[in-house]
């Protein structure tokens, strides 16, 4: 027996009308799916507060002490008359 | 800023409603195949349906011209193979449930041939979902065809609920 004829064999056996579907299950999906939706977006809403908090706290640091000026010398030259 | 969201929402409802009236008898078949249970006790299929279909409307705001059925007939496949690991061990040893016309092959068997001869999936898609090299996937395939075409003799459950093929 030759590959397409094999394959259409199997096809045979694994049609067969749509399942029917429970009136159920719509509702099941909606409840989990929301919840999934309802999760994922406080997590991203978690995380832009996190990058603003983060970066707010960056910029406030950044002014108090200013990194970039360069810090007095802590050693005096020699005092040699 | 409140408006637009339930608009959004309202909108993703009423898509996704028209998605599953369409699509969900076909897939709850398929996975009913997958299962290998009775169609009209097939407590597994059901959860493996309404897990995938649950992960599809959660990302269906970002599926960006995405077929959704795709992505529902893909989560469902990875997330079988995964779930037939653990439940029935590596050597998959135990099939107690198993009734349906597929009942002989093993899960992995059974994925394969649903994705390539029922699901119609391409063999280079098929081995990149399951991350199996192509040849791999071939072989499993000839050998499930063979395996449902020629049963080997032995106590094996009856194929109940479809016709069984002439060979």
């Amino acid at each position: 027996m030759n590959q397409p004829r094999r394959e259409a064999l199997v096809r045979q056996i694994l049609e067969g009308g749509p399942a029917s579907v429970p009136p159920e299950l719509y509702a099941d999906v909606m409840r989990r799916g929301g919840r999934m939706l309802r999760r994922r977006q406080a997590a991203r809403r978690l995380m832009w507060l996190l990058l603003f908090a983060a970066t707010v706290a960056f910029v406030v640091w950044a002014l108090v002490a200013q990194p970039w000026v360069e810090p007095p010398s802590e050693t005096t030259p020699p005092l040699d008359w | 800023m409140r408006g637009r969201g339930a608009s959004q929402s309202a909108r993703r409802a009423r898509e996704f409603q028209a998605f599953v009236a369409g699509a969900a008898g076909r897939l709850l078949h398929a996975a009913t195949l997958l299962t290998a249970e009775d169609p009209h006790d097939n407590p597994r299929a059901r959860r493996l349906l309404t897990l995938a279909l649950a992960h599809t409307y959660a990302c269906w705001d970002r599926l960006r011209g995405e077929d959704p059925y795709d992505r529902t007939r893909q989560y469902l496949a990875t997330r079988f193979a995964r779930g037939a690991w653990h439940q029935y061990g590596a050597l998959g040893r135990t099939r107690s449930r198993a009734t349906g016309a597929l009942a002989r092959l093993s899960p992995q068997e059974r994925l394969i041939l649903v994705l390539r001869l029922y699901e119609g999936v391409a063999e280079e898609q098929a081995a990149a979902l399951l991350g199996l090299p192509q040849e791999r996937v071939r072989a499993i395939c000839d050998r499930a065809t063979t395996t449902l075409l020629h049963p080997p003799r032995g106590p094996a459950p009856r194929p109940v609920g479809a016709k069984v093929a002439p060979s």
